[in-house]
């Protein structure tokens, strides 16, 4: 089990966000990963799209079920983790970490106060 | 965590939360749906042995000088050819051909079948045959005294046969015997829902804990995993068994669902007969036929169908095969199109996606 960091921000739909100037690396958490168990699926948008915060950013599948992903804050992708399409199990092995989804400019940073902290996160899921 | 709706649970439901298996509601059932991983269990019933709690399944006792009469009047496949200690898959239908469930008969006696039914229709099902019951036949609800546990895999039976007298290796594909395991009485079927070999006990609920844990203990030195509802539904997609509610439904006949052969149209009257040697004569307009996916995505239940670009059908089961490492499913497509090697697009939340009919079953194990 993935530790939750303290330097992340987290949504109720199990999303997080690591900010580092402008950019933002988004993931799910690492009790979305147990919930959906083995992941064999991660359909991610493209270099350039433009997310709002609260909408579908993708999805991400296990053996079982189909689960979307919601944008934690809006912002442009700049990057696209590529090593998922082939080895999406890493975000059963790594969710806070080398499985991040995507990084993204910032467009709207006052978005994150409206995020949860990792004590908050950890408090709504009974961690 | 508590719920509205009190969800029935089976005797093991404690045994399961102990293992720390996940738990989901399955029809009404509190019920695990994984233990280590599905991908885990699976591989593990394809290469070793894996245990199952299905005591959620139901069974219903038909008894009497009628009992025959009965069983072969409300169902599509001929009892009177099974032999006593044998068993098949049959199907209950409607009066328009439609099915109520599927099940396995097993002839205990020439006075005395048995039935196991889908949990969440055994009271449809229990209600569907009394009602039919003119011969005036005894029909039990049995479903509180049997708790019923899969044993599957190339492991299964000596697995298996640690716990019991009774010889496995005599009881042959969809045989079954009266004997005990560990002591307890068992009725042991060599029946299963995942394509491999493997054994279907039914023991009495009071009983199972101690023999969930006994096989648990005997299956150890070949791998085995307790198993959840995820692996059993990927197993028994890759063989392509009918899944009720997905494949066959009150308004899919066994001709469209590729199970005529559960259908006994030289039988005496059975309900659903008529109706189905009328669809017969006019001939099947849809029919349920494997794919793998060819673009990347995962087709699930309920996804539509497109062929030339034109609405065809619908996917009934859909996922990954953990053996195969593809993405299959099982579809209905009308006829003229439900040929293998057909190029088709499964629609993915809006998006058509490659796919391409294929022969099934998607997995056959070697004998």
């Amino acid at each position: 089990m993935s530790a939750y960091p303290e330097n992340y921000r987290y949504t109720k739909e199990h999303e997080w966000v690591r900010v580092d100037g402008d950019s933002g690396w988004i993931g799910i958490t690492d009790h979305a990963q147990q919930e959906l168990g083995d992941i064999v699926y991660v359909d991610l948008p493209k270099v350039g799209a433009k997310l709002e915060q609260g909408k579908t950013l993708g999805s991400v599948e296990s053996v079982k079920a189909v689960s979307d992903i919601y944008a934690p804050v809006s912002g442009e992708v700049v990057e696209v983790n590529e090593a998922l399409q082939t080895a999406p199990e890493k975000l059963n092995q790594d969710p806070h970490g080398e499985a991040w989804l995507v990084r993204i400019r910032l467009t709207a940073p006052d978005e994150l106060n409206q995020l949860l902290s990792a004590a908050d996160y950890q408090n709504y899921i009974g961690a | 965590m508590t719920s509205a709706t009190a969800l029935k649970s089976t005797p093991l439901n404690s045994v399961h939360r102990r293992m720390g298996a996940k738990m989901v509601d399955f029809g009404g059932w509190d019920m695990p749906v994984q233990y280590s991983g599905i991908i885990e269990e699976h591989t593990a019933v394809r290469q070793a042995v894996g245990l199952f709690d299905v005591s959620h399944m139901g069974e219903i006792e038909i008894r009497g000088p009628e009992a025959l009469n009965l069983v072969n009047y409300v169902s599509s496949n001929d009892a009177a050819k099974l032999k006593i200690g044998q068993v098949h898959y049959s199907g209950l239908l409607y009066e328009h051909g439609g099915f109520v469930d599927d099940i396995l008969v097993h002839k205990v006696d020439h006075d005395h079948f048995f039935l196991c039914v889908n949990a969440s229709n055994q009271e449809k099902d229990y209600d569907h045959i009394s009602t039919l019951n003119r011969v005036r036949a005894t029909v039990e609800f049995a479903s509180d005294r049997y708790a019923q546990l899969a044993i599957q895999g190339p492991k299964a039976l000596p697995t298996l046969q640690k716990l019991t007298r009774a010889d496995l290796a005599s009881i042959r594909y969809y045989h079954f015997v009266d004997d005990e395991v560990a002591e307890a009485w068992a009725r042991i079927a060599r029946t299963g829902y995942t394509g491999e070999d493997g054994f279907e006990i039914y023991i009495p609920p009071d009983e199972a804990p101690r023999i969930w844990d006994l096989l648990l203990d005997a299956g150890q030195e070949f791998g085995i995993r307790p198993c959840g509802l995820g692996a059993r539904n990927t197993l028994r997609l890759e063989a392509k068994m009918a899944l009720y509610g997905h494949e066959i439904t009150a308004s899919i006949t066994p001709l469209e669902a590729d199970l005529a052969w559960i259908a006994k149209m030289e039988k005496p009257d059975f309900i659903g007969k008529t109706a189905l040697a009328r669809q017969a004569e006019r001939g099947v307009t849809r029919k349920l036929i494997g794919f793998e996916m060819r673009g990347r995505g995962i087709a699930r239940d309920g996804y539509d169908v497109y062929v030339d670009e034109a609405p065809a059908g619908w996917v009934t089961s859909g996922g990954p095969s953990p053996t195969l490492n593809k993405n299959i499913g099982l579809c209905y497509l009308p006829v003229r199109l439900a040929e293998a090697g057909r190029s088709i697009q499964v629609i993915i939340r809006g998006q058509p996606v490659e796919a391409v009919t294929v022969p099934t079953p998607f997995y056959k194990r070697s004998k």
